[in-house]
């Protein structure tokens, strides 16, 4: 039997998963390491491509680099760049993966099995492989090229997740209660079962934002990203890595950001998700 | 079929009972009392019914009775004692050992207490290798013997089975037989019948009697349903926020209850042998925490005095055996169980046709779920479609009110032809025949409030919006008796009976002809039963809405509809007036039917 006993005011998710130490410390960091990236520009010591000093020289906290730019001051320009695209293409990932998955979902039967079936065609492909090919086609990748791309190879993976969390909800009632009110089925999905979803939905971002960072990293790494003369993590792994043996800091730095940035969000997804199971 | 002669010979032993002495429980941290004061003896070979609505206690004092309390509370005073030993204070490697073996509990759901993935026969001789009983040779022939013993078949056919290839009914039997191999000297068992058919029901009941009489072992039955207990129980102790109400013989609480409490529980029940107008209890059961000063039922008694508030009254003993935990107790005059009693809903009155389904003929895939029924609905009446599980009465229903759209024959509207989905269906006739569902933990989006959720239909089928539509909103919550300050909580927020009655009014707020109504009591309190049915009688008679029912109670079918239809797989075997099938029932299923459902007049 369910009690009857007046149940408190649920705490809004945010506020129950901030009870989380796991979720609370990811979002610590991550806000910290954000605001970084957008306001670190601002105190950096040297322009994005000002030459400091000698190539590879101790120069600085970090030293310089492999044309003699100041570490630091390329660290703290080369931020926004990845979290901008990462960010945006999460967000891109998240908006067509939903839609995939929750459709699927809603509409069942044939439906259902066409949607998923080219889903999982999609699934196959290695998502950096698709980036790789496109990438090497064009001459010069716009920013947003690359956005779309990661966007692109999330919402396979997205859709299935939440094809999954919205077969738990269309078979309940209130969503039939909607459909025998005569509901429009926009409407059903965007009130009725969307809604529901928010929990794991959060969690699945969160997860998807670590991967972005890392593909877009990875992109950079491999010379792929939108400006090659800009500072950006990745590509500063790339560019300094020949001088790994005597000026490390040129890499290592980027590299702690990357990690710290991605654990950070991984951390913070996990939270979600169990804070999203312990809710409802 | 519940013949369960001793095969193995068992003597009938002499134990020592249990004795509950000051039981409480607390929340841990807050120090806020779940349960206090609770003192009862368990006799040897006796059944005493623990009776409570929802947040009562009752499962708490049956859990503590094997020293465990749920995470997030604890047993901080009083004493169990078994045979003079204090079950409470002992090692919990004694505990351990006693659990099962001394005290055997029966949970709920058994289905979630046998492993699905092992046998049934080696699951049974696996609890003996366990507790060290027999020798490995005798452990298969002990587990035939405890299957024979609680009526089920114990060929190798049987025991190999998994649990879910046995019905509802069977695998609480198993359950039974395990908690009995041990030879325990206490049971527990906490609504061990809750979901299942009245037959089943009926069945596991006289099983669970006849092996405490027959083994001696005195047993506390926790159930919220109090039909139940007057059948199976010898003593009944009523639970209300954590204490005993009022405990005594069984005959003596259902014809002399003494506390304003049982009476109200008594008058919210429907009995199968008359019609009655049925009357909820206002309010709710205070949570810990949060119960009144003085009497904890004061906000909530009839009876009510000043007094009542200020002074906590004791457990009194009014009569041998018979304690009350009233002020008011002999002040209060006598309780008639015909109290209540209306006449039956006329069966020769003038009826109006508003829903006539003929030849309906329902397919889940491949599979013919229900055979041509056909009855029909007049104006203002109420018509019951009673069967057990699996009768197909839900998916009727579903199929009338246009969810389930895989199905044959003609449901007509005022002499409309419906289409099979609500979809295909006008607005208008979506708008006047509304659906209610089972279970309100379900059928309420949890992220709305209700406000939102009741002011849809008007805006969906254009009744009224803005201002106009929260007015409504408001005037309906009053109607389904819900204040308005609630208009912007979360459904989330709301106790089973309120859900139901936001669903109700999300119904009304269309303004139908005709509400099918499934099962929309059954996972509610009697108390909270009793107020939703004499919601829906006002409503009846007010606004002339027509329903059908859902049920599986046919004491609540008497209560509430003017005719009934039984159904046994998908089909009609029996319809009429309810005085007429109730009465002088015709088919040998609808006496069945009757003969097992548990009454209390």
């Amino acid at each position: 039997m369910t009690d009857t006993q007046a149940a408190p005011a649920p705490a809004s998710f945010f506020r129950r998963a901030l009870q989380q130490k796991r979720f609370a410390f990811g979002f610590g960091v991550t806000l910290l390491i954000v605001l970084f990236a957008i306001l670190a520009p601002f105190f950096a010591p040297y322009t994005e491509e000002e030459t400091a000093g000698p190539p590879y020289a101790p120069d600085g906290l970090f030293g310089t680099d492999y044309i003699g730019q100041d570490v630091l001051s390329r660290l703290m320009h080369g931020g926004q760049g990845v979290l901008l695209i990462s960010v945006l293409a999460t967000l891109l990932g998240m908006v067509l993966g939903v839609l995939i998955g929750v459709v699927a979902a809603y509409a069942g039967g044939w439906w259902d099995e066409v949607i998923m079936r080219l889903n999982d065609v999609l699934l196959a492909f290695p998502q950096i492989l698709l980036a790789l090919v496109v990438l090497t086609a064009l001459q010069n990748p716009a920013s947003w090229v690359i956005v779309v791309l990661i966007g692109v190879s999330h919402a396979p993976r997205v859709a299935r997740v939440s094809r999954g969390v919205a077969l738990g909800i269309v078979s309940r009632d209130f969503v039939v209660a909607a459909e025998a009110l005569g509901e429009k089925r926009s409407r059903v999905i965007v009130a009725e079962v969307l809604p529901n979803m928010i929990g794991p939905l959060l969690a699945e971002a969160g997860l998807r934002l670590t991967y972005s960072i890392g593909v877009v990293a990875a992109l950079g790494f491999l010379g792929f990203a939108a400006d090659p003369g800009a500072a950006n993590w990745g590509q500063m792994m790339n560019e300094n890595r020949l001088g790994l043996q005597t000026q490390p800091w040129a890499v290592v730095a980027p590299v702690l950001m990357i990690a710290i940035f991605t654990i950070a969000t991984n951390l913070m997804a996990d939270g979600l998700a169990q804070a999203s199971q312990k809710g409802d | 079929m519940t013949a369960t002669t001793s095969a193995t010979g068992h003597v009938v032993r002499r134990t020592g009972g249990l004795v509950i002495e000051d039981l409480g429980v607390s929340l841990t941290g807050d120090d806020v009392d779940v349960v206090d004061g609770i003192d009862l003896v368990l006799r040897p070979g006796e059944v005493v019914g623990l009776v409570g609505e929802s947040g009562s206690g009752k499962t708490t004092v049956g859990t503590s009775l094997l020293g465990y309390s749920r995470a997030g509370a604890h047993i901080s005073a009083g004493r169990v004692l078994l045979e003079d030993r204090d079950v409470l204070t002992m090692h919990w490697r004694e505990v351990r050992k006693l659990r099962g073996e001394e005290i055997a509990y029966v949970p709920q759901d058994p289905a979630s207490a046998l492993n699905p993935s092992i046998r049934i026969g080696r699951q049974i001789v696996e609890l003996q290798q366990l507790r060290g009983i027999g020798t490995a040779g005798s452990r298969l022939q002990a587990a035939r013997d405890g299957l024979a013993e609680v009526g089920l078949p114990n060929d190798d056919e049987f025991l190999r089975r998994y649990a879910h290839q046995l019905s509802g009914g069977q695998v609480q039997r198993v359950a039974l037989a395990m908690a009995f191999l041990p030879k325990p000297k206490v049971l527990v068992l906490d609504e061990p019948t809750t979901g299942l058919d009245v037959t089943t029901q009926k069945m596991v009941l006289d099983t669970m009697a006849g092996l405490c009489r027959a083994h001696g072992v005195s047993a506390l039955y926790v159930t919220h349903d109090l039909a139940v207990v007057a059948n199976i129980a010898d003593r009944v102790a009523v639970m209300y926020a954590g204490q005993i109400a009022e405990l005594g013989p069984r005959d003596t609480i259902f014809q002399n209850p003494s506390h304003p409490y049982t009476r109200a529980l008594l008058d919210s029940i429907p009995h199968l042998s008359q019609a009655r107008a049925l009357k909820g209890i206002p309010g709710r059961t205070p949570s810990p925490g949060r119960r009144p000063d003085g009497c904890r039922f004061n906000d909530r008694c009839g009876f009510v005095v000043d007094r009542c508030r200020t002074e906590v009254p004791e457990l009194r003993t009014i009569a041998p055996d018979h304690d009350v935990r009233c002020h008011r107790v002999g002040e209060i005059g006598t309780w008639d169980i015909n109290l209540g009693t209306v006449p039956d809903a006329d069966p020769d009155r003038a009826r109006d046709v508003i829903l006539s389904v003929e030849g309906l003929t329902v397919f889940y895939g491949r599979k013919q779920v229900v055979h041509d029924v056909s009855f029909d609905l007049a104006k203002g009446e109420v018509v019951a479609l009673v069967g057990e599980s699996g009768s197909g009465k839900t998916t009727i229903s579903r199929s009338v009110g246009g969810l389930h759209k895989d199905w044959t024959g003609t449901v007509a509207f005022e002499g409309r032809t419906l289409a099979t989905s609500a979809r295909k269906r006008t607005a208008e006739d979506r708008r006047r025949m509304q659906y209610i569902f089972q279970n309100p933990y379900l059928s309420l989006n949890p992220r709305l409030t209700i406000e939102q959720i009741i002011r849809r239909p008007m805006e969906l089928f254009g009744l009224a919006r803005g201002k106009e539509a929260t007015d409504r909103v408001v005037e309906l919550m009053g109607q389904v008796a819900l204040g308005s300050q609630m208009l912007h909580y979360q459904a989330s927020r709301l106790s089973g009976g309120e859900r139901q009655r936001v669903a109700i009014a999300r119904a009304l707020a269309a303004q139908p002809d005709v509400m099918i109504c499934d099962e929309i009591t059954s996972a509610l309190d009697v108390s909270v039963q009793g107020s939703i049915v004499e919601l829906l009688e006002g409503l009846r008679q007010e606004r002339g809405i027509s329903m059908l029912f859902v049920t599986h109670n046919l004491a609540l079918v008497r209560s509430i509809a003017a005719s009934v239809q039984i159904l046994q797989d998908g089909q009609v075997v029996e319809a009429g007036p309810v005085v007429t099938v109730m009465e002088t029932p015709r088919e040998e299923y609808t006496r069945k039917l009757l003969s097992n459902s548990p009454r209390i007049d």
